[in-house]
C-alpha cells in the first residue's frame, strides 16, 4: 500500500490514480533488500577468512546468469549456447592482453563490443525458430565455436589456453595481485555498473515490451510492436554482457582457455539461472551464491561425486521451485507478512 | 450501393487456401467508413481467415486488400496497425503474466514510439500512463488494474481484449467474436458498453449470436461458401431469401 | 589402406548404434513432446548391464542384450511413472533441465559403482576380428551391428505400420488431445512406447559398449548426437531418425578419416541449416 497523503482530501477516484500512477515509480525505486545485497558483497571482502577468489568467481558467474536473465528471464528466449558469448569475451580480452593492448577498462568494453556485435548478428538469424529447434541452433552455434578455438592451436593455444596475457593494473595504479583483491574489486566495481544498465533496461519501456513479447507475442505484433528488432537489441545486450563477464575473468586470471566457451559452461550458466529464479536480475547472483558454494564444499567433501548433488538439486528445484529459489522465498515472505 | 459512402477497407478479388483446400475464390468486400459493420456465416466459413487476411497475420494468393483506397497486401501486421487497423481475437490474446495498467502503458508505449526507450524507467512516461488509467477507468478495469490478467474475472479479461486494441486509436477496429465464452446477457451488456465505447470508430466485428448482430450492426455481411453472398443493412440481409438458405436455413 | 567403402561401411555401422540409440527419445519426443535427455544415461545402464553379465557373471555376450534390453525398459517405465510424467507439457528447457540433472547424477553413480575407467567386454570368438566379404576387410562385430541394426529398423518399421501398438501410437503421435478423445488409453500407450524406447536405448548402450567404450561420461559423449538426429531427421519419424542417424554416423566417421581437421563443424552446420530450413526435421511434418 502507499502512504496516505492526508493533506489532500482526494475523492476516491484521484486516489486511486495516484496510486496507479506510483505503481511504476514504486516498481523502479530501490527496495532496502537491494541495498543491503550490494554492501553485503562489499562487506564480504573485510569478512575474515574469507576466500575472496570464489567471491570473485561469484560475481563473474552472477553477472554471466544475469545477462541470459534478460534473455531467458525477460524474453522467454532459451539459449543452450551462451557461453559463446562469454569465450568471445574472454578471448577478445585476452587476444588484447597478448598483442600489447593492455589496459583493462578499454579491453573490457572492447570485448563487450565484440560479443555484442556477434550476439546482435545470432539475434537476427536466430529469431525465426522456437522450442527444441532454436534448443539446438544455440547448442549448435556454442559446439562449432568450441572446436574451432579448440583447434586452432597456433592462434588460440588449444586445450593449453591463450598463454601470456599482461593485463595493466587498473586505472595505473592497482595491480592484479595473487590474492584477488584488486580482482574483486574490479570485478565488483563492473558486475555493479553492468547491473545498473541491465536494471535500468528491464524497468524502461524497452523492458516492457520485452515483457509483453515473452506474454503474448502474437498481441504485440498486433500493437504493431517491432519484435524483430527488439529480439536483436536483447539478443546484443545480453551477448555483450556475457562478454563482459567472459572479459572479466580473463583479465582477472590473466588467462583463457578454451573451457571458457565449452557447453558444460552454457549448461552450468542456464543451472544457475534456474536455481536463482529468472526475471529478477538478482536471482542470477543468488543462484550463483548457491551454486558456486555449493560446488566448492561438495567438491572438497567429494571430488568425483560432488555432480551428483547439482544434479540432484536442478531435479528438486525444477519439480517443486519452478519459478527458482528467490521467487519461492518472495512469496514465503509475503505469506509471513501477510499474517 | 450508396456513392457517397466512403469505403475505409475494402478487399478485391481475395484468393486464400490452405494446402489444396480453397476458403476464398474471389472475395470483395467494402467497409464504409463509421459504420457498425458485422460479418456472419456459417462455422468454416471462413471469419477469422478473413480477420487474418486483412490483418496481414495471412497472405492471400492473390487479390488484394486495399486500406483508404491503397493496396496493403504487402505490408508486415506491424505496418497496418501503424496504418490505423487493430484487431482483438477470439480467444484471449493478452499479456496473463502483467497486469492490466502495465498492458495498457506498453500498448500506449507502442502507439506512440516509446517502446524503444530503454534508459529511463516507465515511471517517466507521464503522457501514456495518465491515458492508461483514463482509458482503463472509461472501460471499468480500475478495480483491477493492478491484479495479474490470468487472475480477472472473464469478462473482464474480454473488456481488457477490446481496450488494448482501442487504446491504439484504430480507424478500423476488428473485433473476432468479442462475446465469445460469455452468457446472453453478458454478451449483451459487453456490445451496448463496446457501442459506447467505440462511438466515433469504425468496427468490423464477426459475431454467432444473431440477436447481437442484428441489434449492434448497422450493416451485416454474410460469408459463406467462399465468398460474400449479401452485403446490406440488417432488415434486409434478415429477409434475404439466399441467407435464409444457406445461413439461417429457415 | 582402408579403402572408401571400408570406411562407408564403418559409419553405417556407427549411424545404426546412434539410431538404436535415439530412435526411442524420437518417439517419445514426438508423441509427448518430452525432451528426454536421459536417454543417452539409459544407454549407458546397458552398456554396464553387459559388462557385469558378461564380465562378472561369466554368461554369453548374446544373453546380455535381451537382459539390457528388458532391465533398462523396466527400468525407464519406473522412471516416466516416478518422474516424466509430471513434466508432460511444460516446456522445453524445463524438460532439458530436468533430464539433464538425472544425466549429471547417472554420471556420478555410474563413476561410484564402475569407477572412471572404460571397461573391458570379451567378446565372443565367432564376433572378434575380421572378415572379407566382397573383397573387404571388415570387423565381424561391425557386421553384427549392421545386420542387426537392419532388423531392428525393419521390425520397427513394420511393427509401427501394421501392428495394433503401432497404430495407437502413430495416433498419438499424430495427435494426442483426439487420439484420448477416441477412447484411447493415452497414458497406458505414453508408458508402454516409453519402456520400449527406454529398452532399445539400453540395447543401444549394449551393443555400443564394445565398439565406442563405456565411462560414466558416456552419456555427455552422445548425449548431443542424439539430439541432433532426433530433431534433423524429425520427432516422431522412424525413418528420418534411421536416415539422419547413419548420416550423421558416416560423416562422423568420414569426416574423422579424412578431414580430421574440420572436427564437428560439417554436423553441427548441417544441424543449424536443417533446423532453420525445417524446425521440425526433415521428415517432420510442418504445422
Amino acid at each position: 500500500m502507499t502512504t496516505l497523503d492526508t493533506s489532500a482530501p482526494a475523492t476516491g477516484k484521484e486516489a486511486a490514480r495516484a496510486k496507479f500512477a506510483g505503481y511504476f515509480v514504486g516498481l523502479s525505486r530501490w527496495k532496502i533488500g537491494e541495498v543491503l545485497f550490494w554492501l553485503a558483497l562489499v562487506g564480504a571482502y573485510f569478512v575474515p577468512d574469507m576466500n575472496i577468489i570464489l567471491l570473485g568467481h561469484i560475481l563473474i558467474w552472477g553477472l554471466f546468469a544475469m545477462s541470459l536473465d534478460l534473455l531467458l528471464g525477460y524474453r522467454g528466449i532459451p539459449s543452450l549456447g551462451h557461453a559463446g558469448f562469454f569465450g568471445i569475451g574472454a578471448y577478445a580480452a585476452g587476444f588484447l592482453g597478448k598483442y600489447g593492448w593492455t589496459e583493462p577498462i578499454s579491453g573490457l568494453l572492447f570485448a563487450m563490443a565484440i560479443a555484442g556485435a556477434v550476439g546482435l548478428v545470432t539475434g537476427r538469424f536466430v529469431q525465426r525458430v522456437h522450442g527444441v529447434a532454436l534448443l539446438m541452433v544455440t547448442l549448435s552455434l556454442n559446439l562449432i565455436l568450441y572446436d574451432a578455438v579448440h583447434r586452432a592451436t597456433d592462434v588460440t593455444g588449444g586445450d593449453d589456453g591463450l598463454q601470456g596475457i599482461v593485463i595493466d593494473p587498473v586505472l595505473g595504479l592497482f595491480r592484479f595481485d595473487i590474492f584477488g583483491k584488486t580482482a574483486y574489486w574490479y570485478a565488483l566495481i563492473v558486475t555493479f555498473l553492468l547491473f545498473l544498465v541491465a536494471r535500468a533496461l528491464v524497468k524502461s519501456p524497452f523492458g516492457l515490451s520485452l515483457l509483453g513479447a515473452r506474454e503474448n507475442t502474437r498481441r504485440m505484433i498486433m500493437l504493431g510492436a517491432p519484435i524483430e528488432r527488439d529480439v536483436s537489441f536483447v539478443f546484443a545486450i545480453s551477448a555483450a554482457l556475457a562478454g563482459a563477464a567472459g572479459a572479466l575473468l580473463t583479465q582477472t586470471t590473466q588467462f583463457v582457455a578454451p573451457s571458457a566457451l565449452s557447453f558444460d559452461r552454457s549448461a552450468d550458466v542456464l543451472v544457475i539461472l534456474i536455481i536463482g529464479g529468472t526475471a529478477r536480475l538478482y536471482g542470477a547472483f543468488i543462484g550463483a551464491i548457491i551454486f558456486l558454494f555449493m560446488r566448492d564444499w561438495l567438491a572438497a567433501l567429494s571430488p568425483v561425486y560432488w555432480y551428483f548433488w547439482i544434479g540432484l538439486l536442478l531435479v528438486i528445484v525444477v519439480s517443486f521451485f519452478r519459478r527458482g529459489v528467490l521467487p519461492t522465498l518472495e512469496t514465503l515472505l509475503q505469506r509471513l507478512r501477510a499474517r | 450501393m450508396n456513392a457517397a459512402r466512403d469505403i475505409v477497407l475494402a478487399t478485391r478479388n481475395l484468393r486464400m487456401a490452405f494446402g489444396g483446400l480453397a476458403v476464398f475464390d474471389n472475395l470483395n468486400f467494402e467497409l464504409g467508413r463509421g459504420e457498425r459493420h458485422a460479418i456472419i456465416g456459417p462455422n468454416g466459413a471462413g471469419k477469422t481467415t478473413f480477420v487474418s487476411l486483412v490483418t496481414g497475420l495471412l497472405t492471400p494468393i492473390s487479390g488484394d486488400v486495399e486500406f483508404n483506397g491503397a493496396a496493403i497486401t504487402r505490408l508486415s501486421p506491424q505496418q497496418r496497425v501503424k496504418a490505423g487497423i487493430a484487431r482483438t481475437f477470439q480467444i484471449n490474446t493478452l499479456f496473463r503474466g502483467l497486469n492490466p495498467l502495465e498492458s495498457m502503458v506498453l500498448a500506449l508505449c507502442e502507439r506512440d514510439g516509446r517502446s524503444g526507450q530503454a534508459v529511463t524507467s516507465v515511471s517517466r512516461e507521464k503522457p501514456q500512463i495518465d491515458e492508461a488509467l483514463a482509458m482503463l477507468e472509461r472501460f471499468g478495469l480500475q478495480e483491477g488494474a493492478l491484479t495479474l490478467t490470468d487472475m480477472l474475472p472473464y469478462g473482464q479479461q474480454r473488456l481488457l481484449e477490446v481496450a488494448l486494441a482501442l487504446a491504439l486509436k484504430p480507424q478500423v477496429l476488428l473485433l473476432d467474436e468479442p462475446a465469445a465464452g460469455l452468457s446472453t446477457q453478458q454478451g449483451h451488456e459487453l456490445f451496448s458498453q463496446l457501442v459506447e465505447l467505440t462511438a466515433g470508430t469504425t468496427i468490423l466485428f464477426i459475431e454467432h449470436d444473431m440477436n447481437l448482430v442484428f441489434r449492434y450492426a448497422e450493416k451485416v455481411s454474410v460469408l459463406a461458401a467462399g465468398s460474400m453472398v449479401v452485403q446490406d443493412t440488417p432488415d434486409n440481409v434478415r429477409n434475404h431469401p439466399r441467407v435464409r438458405e444457406v445461413y439461417l436455413g429457415v | 589402406m582402408t579403402s572408401i567403402a571400408t570406411v562407408l561401411f564403418n559409419g553405417v555401422a556407427y549411424g545404426m548404434l546412434l539410431f538404436i540409440m535415439s530412435v526411442g527419445l524420437s518417439v517419445t519426443l514426438g508423441m509427448m513432446n518430452f525432451v528426454n535427455l536421459a536417454q543417452a544415461s539409459f544407454s549407458m545402464f546397458g552398456g554396464y548391464i553387459v559388462v557385469l553379465v558378461v564380465q562378472r557373471l561369466g554368461l554369453p555376450f548374446l544373453v546380455s542384450l535381451p537382459i539390457a534390453f528388458i532391465i533398462v525398459g523396466l527400468f525407464s517405465i519406473v522412471i516416466e511413472r516416478l518422474v516424466f510424467r509430471h513434466f508432460y507439457g511444460t516446456d522445453d528447457l524445463t524438460q532439458v533441465l530436468l533430464t539433464i540433472g538425472l544425466v549429471f547424477m547417472s554420471i556420478s553413480t555410474a563413476s561410484y559403482f564402475f569407477g572412471g575407467t572404460y571397461q573391458r567386454i570379451d567378446m565372443p570368438a565367432w564376433l572378434s576380428g575380421q572378415r572379407d566379404i566382397f573383397g573387404l576387410t571388415l570387423e565381424r562385430y561391425r557386421i553384427f551391428i549392421v545386420v542387426s541394426g537392419a532388423i531392428l529398423s525393419l521390425v520397427l518399421i513394420l511393427g509401427l505400420e501394421r501392428t495394433k501398438l503401432g497404430g495407437m501410437v502413430r495416433a498419438c503421435v499424430d495427435n494426442p488431445r483426439a487420439a484420448n478423445g477416441c477412447g484411447l488409453n493415452t497414458q497406458m500407450i505414453f508408458a508402454v512406447t516409453f519402456a520400449i524406447g527406454g529398452g532399445l536405448a539400453g540395447l543401444g548402450g549394449a551393443l555400443s559398449a564394445n565398439l565406442l567404450g563405456i565411462d560414466p561420461n558416456f552419456p555427455l559423449r552422445y548425449l548431443v548426437y542424439l539430439l541432433i538426429i532426433v530433431s534433423v531427421g524429425g520427432m516422431g519419424t522412424i525413418g528420418g531418425t534411421l536416415i539422419a542417424a547413419v548420416t550423421l554416423g558416416v560423416a562422423d566417421v568420414a569426416g574423422k578419416y579424412y578431414f580430421p581437421s574440420f572436427g564437428g563443424f560439417v554436423i553441427y552446420a548441417i544441424t543449424i541449416a536443417v533446423m532453420l530450413w525445417r524446425p521440425r526435421g526433415l521428415l517432420g511434418r510442418t504445422a
